[in-house]
This record gives structure tokens, sequence and C-alpha cells, in this order.
């Protein structure tokens, strides 16, 4: 066979290789388009009562946390650590909030006390923060910085050296 | 355990029977001894017995929850209908590889059975093929994904199938995909033999005929009804969203369009054999891509059900199945050659070839679209998808072409077509189009798209006419039969064309429902409190009230609707939601009213819980039916083009004596 014969069936070579290359990938993985953007501004109805929205948090970084009680063992690995970042930087200014989605009310507040949550936290009625945040599934949390932008968004349970890392730059900023 | 035991045994027994029949089938081919080859023929009937076995194992295993099994406690649910627990066979990875490898046992069985010790010289390298694709989804299943896993401990009730899929529909897409995308592997197997063998006439496509057409039933079959249950059911009022998978559909159906077409000139006039063999070959590649895509987890898609090792060794065996066949071509392209050149650019010959080229065209663009996210993430790292806008713009003005092909190709000479010929067979369709779409024009249709379809469309339709019309009336000129009988002889002496032209027809009514249901679609979404109304079209919708209930398996939420038609009461429409007790978010509950004309499409999108208000999403989608409507006679044509031979002259005597 000449050489060039050998060319029919080398090639589908390249397009097998490009099929194995997506193997590497990931095609859940989605990058937010909203990174380095304004956050979009929320309004929640705290389960503690009181209101809260981003507008009242002017000038203080804030982690966005997106989370609900279903959803395990993700939201309830990372859980505790919000919690303990709360309590170790508020005092630093730092604010932690959270938005309960596509949940139920009394399972919720279970989570809550369960965790000992006392940063605050709102349900979502009808998913408008998540829409504007893009949320895709739970846990994703947003790292807002002092001038109200997006600085990086987390999808998955948070590690701790990570979670340390996007505080620390956060209260670093202006 | 005993099932598990016996039928993980019996997999791997099928393999070895598999194996040692692919090596009997060639060893007793090159040897030329009869014996090893009657034993090779033996060896797959007994291959169909165990991997039914296998099956039946499995469905009992359904049948009766027995929940030790993972694959049963995955798929089926202690309460679920009996219908659905046999269809939990096909709900995921395992089960869907098992119905796959028994299919493939079946149909090399009946080839086997059919053939018998016929075509002596092909025969065992086809064989060889067949079972060697069985061998590899076996060892998929014997080393890979066992569907007969156990699980310890066996839970009480399993998980189920998804809520989506415990309707009809499921009992009838995936078989009808399943029998085409496995119906193509035999011509596949013997243009393989007919490669290894040197055997390059036709003799291969004789053999084959009836395999190809009835596997693109199926999967025209099976790629329609996909749409018509997403339409009804799904509740986005679409029917096909080129998705990946749904695209790993199409694309081994617009290829083997093009052989089933491209084989007709190499039976008559023996060119375009490399074409032939390359079709075929891209064909079943494209069907192994298909299922590779499904069960790799590389990209994103509604259908995808993915486990580890599964992807790499389809991707394996897809690229073994390409360097072997394409290396085979290569290897006899010098005794490919065809038998005399095209003479002219307007004939039969080159309107089959430019034919090939439209589809294969097609093919490429929806093949491209499908990996561009791979391709542009493996070059610049960036993050894309490819949707339905860059689908529909490359394929719709491809799709006309071949529209105007298909009223052209029946028609025009072989060799040459004189202007003479052109202008008898064509100059009064294309008038009547011309016609046609004036008089529309008039009517007010003005989108291009939905003019041109029904432009080529009536040429198309015209061509069609034109050529019944003509030829029964010859026949009633030289017979005497009457119109009807004539026709019906006609019909069936010439089925193969007649056939032909009737799935003509039925691809014609359908790219008009297509471009019309696309090109004059209303949409409209309002929030109505009750008694409140919403206007769309020459339709208002009033929603009465907002009820909840339980069913056996879930909560069903609907609204009532009242449909007004110029402003009297037509129908009610009862749109809403089921909320799965293991499901985040509700399904759908579509309610429409479907017409021929048009249909009315509701959808209750979210709702205040004290029943206040219900946000309804209504949609007009005119010609639609005319989807299903081509679909069924599509189905309708390739039963003409098949009937068998001595049936037929039954029938025609018949015909002939009615008339006498």
């Amino acid at each position: 066979m000449t050489w060039k014969k050998l060319l029919i069936p080398l090639a589908s070579v390249p397009v097998i290789l490009l099929l194995a290359y997506g193997f590497w990938t990931d095609p859940k993985a989605i990058p937010s388009p909203l990174v380095q953007k304004a956050a979009p501004d929320f309004r929640l109805a705290g389960f503690d009562g009181k209101e809260l929205s981003l507008a009242g948090l002017k000038g203080m970084p804030v982690v966005l946390n997106f989370w609900a009680s279903w959803c395990y063992p993700a939201c309830h690995d990372e859980a505790p650590l919000l919690e303990s970042t709360w309590r170790k930087y508020k005092d630093q200014g730092l604010m932690v909030v959270g938005v309960d989605i596509q949940d139920k009310e009394p399972n919720a507040r279970e989570f809550i006390k369960r965790f000992n949550f006392t940063f605050p936290n709102g349900p979502d009625p009808g998913s408008k923060v998540s829409i504007d945040y893009g949320v895709y599934g739970v846990p994703e949390t947003f790292f807002i910085d002092r001038q109200g932008r997006i600085a990086y968004k987390h999808v998955g349970a948070l590690s701790p050296v990570l979670m340390e890392e996007q505080v620390q730059a956060l209260l670093k900023g202006r | 355990m005993m099932i598990s035991t016996l039928g993980h045994f019996v997999l791997f027994l099928g393999l070895g029977v598999s194996l040692y029949a692919t090596a009997a089938a060639v060893y007793g081919a090159r040897a030329g001894r009869e014996d090893w080859l009657a034993s090779s023929r033996n060896a797959v009937l007994a291959l169909f017995c165990l991997i039914t076995a296998a099956l039946f194992l499995l469905e009992y295993a359904l049948i009766t929850s027995d929940f030790s099994l993972r694959y049963v406690a995955n798929n089926s649910t202690r309460g679920s209908l009996t219908r659905y627990k046999i269809a939990g066979l096909w709900g995921s990875l395992e089960g869907s590889l098992l119905l796959w490898a028994w299919l493939q046992a079946l149909f090399s069985a009946l080839v086997v059975a059919h053939h018998g010790a016929r075509h002596r010289s092909v025969l065992p390298y086809a064989q060889a093929v067949l079972l060697g694709i069985t061998a590899f989804f076996l060892l998929v299943m014997t080393f890979a994904v066992n569907p007969f896993a156990t699980v310890v401990p066996a839970p009480p009730d399993g998980r189920g199938l998804n809520p989506l899929l415990e309707v009809t529909d499921m009992l009838v897409h995936p078989l009808l995909l399943y029998l085409g995308y496995v119906g193509f592997s035999v011509p596949f197997a013997f243009a393989m033999a007919a490669l290894i063998t040197g055997r390059l006439s036709e003799e291969w496509l004789k053999i084959t005929r009836r395999w190809t057409v009835a596997a693109w039933l199926f999967l025209t079959g099976g790629i329609f009804y996909g749409g018509w249950w997403s339409y009804r059911t799904l509740g986005w009022g679409g029917y096909w969203a080129w998705d990946p998978v749904e695209n790993a559909s199409f694309m081994p159906w617009l290829i083997a369009t093009a052989f089933i077409h491209s084989v007709m000139i190499q039976e008559r006039k023996r060119m375009l054999k490399v074409w032939n063999l390359l079709l075929i070959t891209l064909t079943f590649a494209l069907v192994i891509f298909g299922t590779f895509l499904t069960r790799s987890g590389i990209l994103a898609s509604v259908h995808a059900f993915s486990d580890g090792p599964v992807g790499a060794l389809f991707l394996g065996f897809l690229a073994l199945v390409l360097l072997f066949s394409l290396g085979l071509i290569a290897y006899r392209a010098d005794r490919l050659k065809g038998h005399g050149e095209m003479d002219s650019i307007v004939s039969r010959e080159s309107t089959f070839l430019l034919n090939n080229v439209l589809l294969v065209g097609i093919c490429f663009t929806v093949f491209l679209g499908t990996v561009f996210p791979l391709l542009t993430e493996a070059i610049r790292g960036a993050k894309i998808s490819v949707g339905t806008p860059y689908f529909n713009r490359v394929s719709a003005p491809l799709g006309l072409a071949l529209l105007l092909l298909m009223g052209i190709g029946p028609l025009i000479a072989w060799g040459r077509a004189s202007l003479n010929n052109l202008r008898r067979n064509f100059l009064a369709p294309a008038i009547v189009a011309a016609a046609g779409a004036a008089l529309l024009f008039a009517l007010g249709v003005r989108q291009a798209e939905a003019l041109l379809a029904f432009l080529c469309g009536f040429f198309v339709i015209g061509t069609i006419a034109f050529e019944f019309i003509m030829a029964t009336r010859t026949r009633v000129r030289t017979t005497g039969e009457s119109l009807l009988a004539a026709f019906a002889v006609l019909l069936l002496k010439s089925r193969r064309r007649y056939g032909g032209l009737i799935v003509h027809l039925g691809v014609v009514i359908a790219i008009i429902g297509i471009a019309v249901s696309s090109a004059y679609k209303v949409e409209r979404e309002a929030t109505l409190k009750p008694n409140e109304r919403m206007e769309i079209g020459p339709y208002a919708i009033e929603l009465k009230d907002l009820k909840a209930g339980e069913q056996p398996t879930h909560v069903l939420v609907w609204a009532t609707l009242t449909v007004f038609k110029d402003g009297k009461p037509l129908t009610e429409l009862r749109p809403g939601q089921r909320f799965y007790p293991n499901q985040q978010t509700p399904f759908a509950s579509v309610d429409a009213r479907y017409r021929w004309d048009e249909d009315l499409y509701t959808i209750l999108s979210t709702f205040e819980r004290d029943g206040s208000s219900a946000t309804i999403k209504a949609m007009i989608n005119p010609m639609i039916a005319w989807i299903w409507i081509g679909g069924c006679v599509i189905l309708l044509g390739v039963i003409v083009a098949v009937l068998p031979e001595r049936r037929l002259a039954l029938l025609a005597l018949r015909a002939k004596a009615q008339v006498a």
C-alpha cells in the first residue's frame, strides 16, 4: 500500500485524538461570566425575620453562599467552615450571607439549627437571586469585594485553604 | 444471588462462544473447510440462545423486583407498572448494552439462518464481523460494567426509572432506535466481507438491501417518535434541540440516507463504489460514535449516562472500526474504480452524486457543531457551547437544496439529460410550484424560509404527481383498466420506485411542517389571576382555577384554562406540574389542543401556592402536526417499497381480476 493510500485510515486519527481529549475535560464546569463584574443586588427576607440586601452591605466584603438542606454531602461538609469563618472574621468587617434555594422552610431551619448558623440566611422564592447569579447547582459561593465586584466564584464545597485564601484577599482589598 | 452469578456466567460464556465463532468462521473460510463453517454457524445460534437467556434473567429480576441486583435497584421500583419494569432493561447503561448485544446476536442469527450455506465466500467474513461487534459488547459487560452486579445489602425498594421515562413512549423510542442502529451493522459487515474477499461487485449490496432499508426505517421512526415524545411531554414546545445525543442519531441517518440512494447508482451503472463503501462505513462508525457520546460523559447532554472506563472502551472500538474499515478500503482502492464516468453534470448520476455530497455536508456541519466545544477547549482553552442558531442556519439552506434534488432525481434522465427531457419532466411541476408559491405570497406568507420550503415542496409534489398521473394514464390507455386498478397495479409492480416517491412525499410534508411551525410560531407568557384572560392569536385563555391533588406516585398541581376562539368557548386545557418525592424539580405536564392546522400548546410555569395566581405560557405552532403526518407517510412509502414479491403478484392478479 502506498503512502497516499495509508492516509485514508490515518485521517481518522485526529478525530479519535480529539474525542480522547474529551476525557480530560469536564463539560459541566462552566465558567461564570460574572467574575470581575458588579455583583447583582439581592433582597432577602431572612429566616430571622430581618431583611437583607447587598446594597445595604456596601463597602463590606461579602461571602455569598448558595446552599440547600437536601444538598448532601457537599453543603453539609462546608457548613461548619462557613460558620467558623463568619465567627473568625466578622469583627474585621467580613459579611457572610447564605441563600437557601429550592428548599422547604422547615428543612432549611433545621439545617440552620443543626450547623448553628449565626450569619444571616434567607430563602430565594422564585429563584430570582439564583438566576441573577447564574447558579447552576449547590453549593456555589461568590466572593464579593468591597467595591461590590465578584472577585471569585467557587462551585462545590469549599475547603479551609481556599476559604482562607479568598477571605484574606477580600479583606486586604481597598 | 443465583441470578447474578448465572447471568454473569452466561455473558462470559457468550463472549467465549462469540470469539470461537469468529475464529471458526475465518478459519473455515480461509481453509475452505465447510465443517468449520457449519460449526461457526451453529455457534451463532448458540450465542443467540445464551444472550437471550441473559436477557430473560435480567428481565426476570426486574419484573420480580429483585433489588439484590444493583441494576434493578437503580432502574425500577416495587410500585412501577410491569411494563416499566420491563422497560427498565434499557433504562440505563448496563441494561442497554445487554439489549444491544441481544439485538446484535439476533440479527447475526437471522443472517445465518436466512443465508445458510449460500454466499459461501462472503458470508463467513460477514459473520465474523457481526460476531466481533457482539463480542465487543459482551466484553464491555463482562469486564467493565456488569448488568448482573449485586448490591449488598439489597435495598428494600429501588430508585426507579426517572419519572419522565415512565411513559408508553419509553417502550417505543429506544427500541426503534436500537433496531436501526444494530440493523446497520449487517450491511457494514457484508461490506467488510466484500472488501476482505475482494468480491467487490454489487453482490453485497443485493444481499443487504432489505436490511439497510429496514434499519433506515427504524432509525427514521425512532427519530420522529423521539421528537413527537419530546413535543408532547417535555413542556418546552419543541421537538428537536440539537442536543449532542440527538445529533448522534441524526448523523448516521443522514449518511444512511445517502447510502440508500447511492447504491442505486452502483446497481444500475456500477459507479460510486468507493462512495458506497465509505458511506456504509461512516454510517456504522457514526452509530458507534453515538453510543460513545451517550456513554462517555465527554459532552453534556440530557440523554447521557456514563460510567468509568466504558467511554474509553467505546472510543477504542470506534478507532478499531475506522482504522480497520478505512484500511481495507485503501487496500482495495485500485479495484474499486467505477465502470465508466459521469457523462454530464445534468444527469441522474450526478444528481445522486450531488445528493451524496449534500448529505455528507450536512452531516459534517452537524458533527463539527457537536464536537466544536471540545475543539475550542483543546485549542483555546475557552468553553463555548454551540446551539440551535448555528445548526439551523447551516442545515436550512442545505436541506432546501436537498428538497429540490428530491424532485429532480427520480425523473431526470440517466447519462445525459437533453433539454427536451428536462422540459418534459420539469416544466409543468416548476410552473405549478411557482404558481403555488406566488399564491401563498399573495395570501400573506412572507417569511422566506416558509416560502422557499413551499416552493421546493410544491415542485417535488408536482414531480411526484406528474409521474403518477402520466404512468397511470399510459397504463389505462394500454390495458383498459380502471384508474384505481391501474394505479394500484403500478404501485405494486414498481413498488421500489413508487414506494420511494411516497417516502419523498412524506419528507416534503414533514419539511413543510418544520418550516411553517418554526417561521410562524407564536409564544406568549402571562401571569393570570383566576378569571383573568390572556390573548394569543385568535385565542383568549382564561384561568379558571388552580388545584392540587395526590396521585399514586406524585402530587399534581394543575391550572384549568378555558380557551375561547373568536369570543366563543372552545375547549378546556389543564397544564400542570408533577412533583415527585425524590426529584428536586417538578416535571411539566403539558396540555394542548392538537389539530392538523395548528396546535395550541399550554404550560404551567409558576404559581402561587395559595392559588392566587398562575403564570401560563401559551404557544401556537402552525402546521406542526404535518411533521408527524409526514413521518407516517414515510413509513407507508417504505412498506410499499419493501413488500415481498410473491404477495405482490397475488395482489396484482386480484386487482386485475376485479377489473375484468
